[in-house]
């Protein structure tokens, strides 16, 4: 019986040339294309023309140069005020953080586990969340008196929401699936809402986490420069603040970078690592 | 011997925003131990609403579930689910530490104990050298296999199985089914096994109960599937009567949800 088809065409692989299957790139091809790079490119312009304008304009008090704002880093490094400086923001701001993130937690599990608390969420953060932080260092400051107090509580103000809204955010757009696969292992409760739930909207609390972050750092310095010295001690804001008063430009100018650099160092060593770690491992973000 | 599963005269509706709906009416059956029993129906007959059931996601409105004599009243690990979606795997973790995990939180093992049984599953889906692979790494497939050596391992009382193959591509569906088979035979689990695909009814089951359009209501039952007998002119054949039984009323066009097609009893011009 003669077959209904014919095969034709049929080759080895080893017989037919496969051409040009991959290339190395180029050392210099390939060195621009890795972000960084082109990133620190453009830092050494920028400070090449800082440098170069500066000694041109030739006017300490207007704009420094920035060999003598490093300079003016460097004394206040050697001499300590700069660090015990950063450290007392620093410190402020954890506790603010911290405390933020433990309420943001408590009124999370309010509001998974109840649809009135879920309720209080949405409505609480769509009030306070357009309401600027520092809008409320008056207040604070008439409520907890002058000292790291107040600070501490317009840094929860702002890390907060920011927090709460994205990761119940996050928690409503965990997959009915996985909330299904978590049920069918038995978990309930809080067991069910931090193995299933936080890792599966960790994108989203992360997210959270960083522009709660972004918003302390912010405040903290604005509140710091407008009433400063708090029992004694100031922080970055004060710092800059007093150099201010001083006239020492090259001391502000420093403040300023050091706000810059420790911002850079969260958001883009701290906050980059967690996510190359988690999520980005985890394939849930690109 | 008294059967694993009971499903006594279970009518299941669930309420969208607008109205109540009856997804099944009075449905029974009883799945013994080691069956590959298989529900099919086309798509809105309620099979999946009923494995939802049987896994605990949804109470009868009318009769009961039991299994092993217990009533069923909320999902648990006796009841392991396998689903359609690919992302029923926890993608923060790997594909051993996903079989690990219900072994520790809800078998309570201990992590030599549990991680010794995952990798035995994990090897008899043929997935070893991915064991430390995250799930976006693996192919639709490979991550159904995940899934299935994870409910397999936690050795429940019965798989439940939710079209686990539909959204795969058909030549890995065709290979799916075999493992699966292949699995059965090794280990002997019984499952429960929601398809809206004749052909697949055949290929994977011992039993098949056949639904009838929404409300889904019992059509026919199939007992007694032998894959060692049944050839390729049988299993047309079986196809053929089938697809009969469940669109016997039907004289128009039927759509299955599988996409395809299946013109009744109309005569081609």
């Amino acid at each position: 019986m003669a077959t209904p088809y014919v095969i034709t065409r049929q080759s080895l692989s080893a017989d037919v040339d496969p051409g040009e299957i991959e290339r190395k790139l180029g050392f210099f091809e390939r060195l621009w294309g890795s972000g960084t790079v082109r990133k620190t490119v453009i830092v050494l312009l920028m400070a090449a023309s800082w440098e170069i304008y500066a000694r041109h304009l030739n006017n300490p008090l207007l704009l420094p140069t920035l060999s003598d704002t490093l300079a003016a880093g460097w004394e206040a490094i050697r001499d300590g005020t700069l660090p015990t400086r950063v450290m007392s923001s620093l410190q402020v701001l954890l506790v603010g953080y911290a405390v933020g993130i433990l309420l943001a937690a408590v009124v999370l599990v309010l509001a998974i586990s109840t649809r009135i608390g879920s309720d209080f969420l949405e409505t609480a953060s769509a009030m306070f969340n357009p309401l600027p932080a520092i809008a409320l260092l008056p207040l604070a400051l008439i409520w907890f008196g002058l000292g790291p107090a107040s600070i501490v509580f317009v840094l929860i103000h702002s890390v907060l929401w920011a927090v709460a809204l994205n990761t119940h955010s996050g928690f409503l757009a965990v997959s009915q699936t996985l909330r299904m696969v978590g049920l069918n292992y038995d978990l309930r409760g809080l067991r069910y809402i931090s193995k299933i739930f936080v890792p599966a909207a960790f994108g989203s609390i992360l997210t959270g986490l960083k522009i709660g972050w972004a918003f302390a750092w912010r405040t903290l310095i604005a509140a710091e420069l407008v009433f400063g010295v708090s029992s004694g001690q100031g922080g970055l804001g004060w710092f800059i603040f007093e150099k201010r008063n001083t006239l020492d430009i090259p001391g502000v100018f420093c403040g300023l970078l050091t706000v810059i650099l420790i911002g850079l160092v969260v958001e883009n060593v701290i906050f980059r690592t967690v996510e190359r770690m988690t999520v980005q491992r985890w394939g849930l973000q690109g | 011997m008294a059967a694993l599963l009971h499903v006594d005269g279970v009518t299941l509706r669930y309420k969208t925003p607008r109205s109540l709906i009856t997804a099944t009416r009075r449905i029974s059956f009883r799945v013994d131990e080691g069956d590959r029993y298989v529900l099919l129906g086309p798509s809105g007959c309620g099979k999946t609403t009923l494995l939802k059931a049987v896994g605990g996601y949804i109470a009868p409105f009318e009769g009961e579930i039991r299994i092993r004599d217990r009533r069923i009243s909320a999902p648990g690990p006796d009841r392991m689910m396998v689903f359609q979606e690919f992302d029923q795997l926890l993608p923060w973790k790997t594909v051993l530490q996903n079989v690990i995990f219900p072994l520790r939180v809800a078998q309570g093992l201990s992590r030599r104990k549990a991680e010794e049984r995952a990798y035995a599953y994990i090897d008899k889906v043929r997935l070893t050298e991915f064991a430390h692979s995250y799930p976006h790494m693996l192919s639709g497939g490979m991550k159904q296999r995940v899934a299935i050596a994870r409910g397999m391992a936690m050795q429940p009382d019965i798989l439940l199985m939710d079209e686990p193959f539909a959204a795969l591509d058909a030549l890995t569906r065709r290979r799916m089914q075999d493992e699966l088979l292949q699995l059965w035979e090794e280990t002997g689990f019984t499952v429960l096994f929601v398809t809206h695909s004749i052909n697949e009814a055949i290929r994977i089951g011992s039993r098949i109960l056949l639904l009838s359009q929404r409300p889904g209501r019992v059509k026919a039952e199939v007992d007694g599937i032998r894959k060692d007998v049944l050839d390729e002119a049988g299993t047309g054949r079986l196809e053929r009567e089938i697809h009969d039984l469940l669109f016997a009323e039907t004289a128009d066009i039927t759509e299955l949800d599988h996409g395809h097609t299946v013109c009744d009893h109309t005569p081609v011009a």
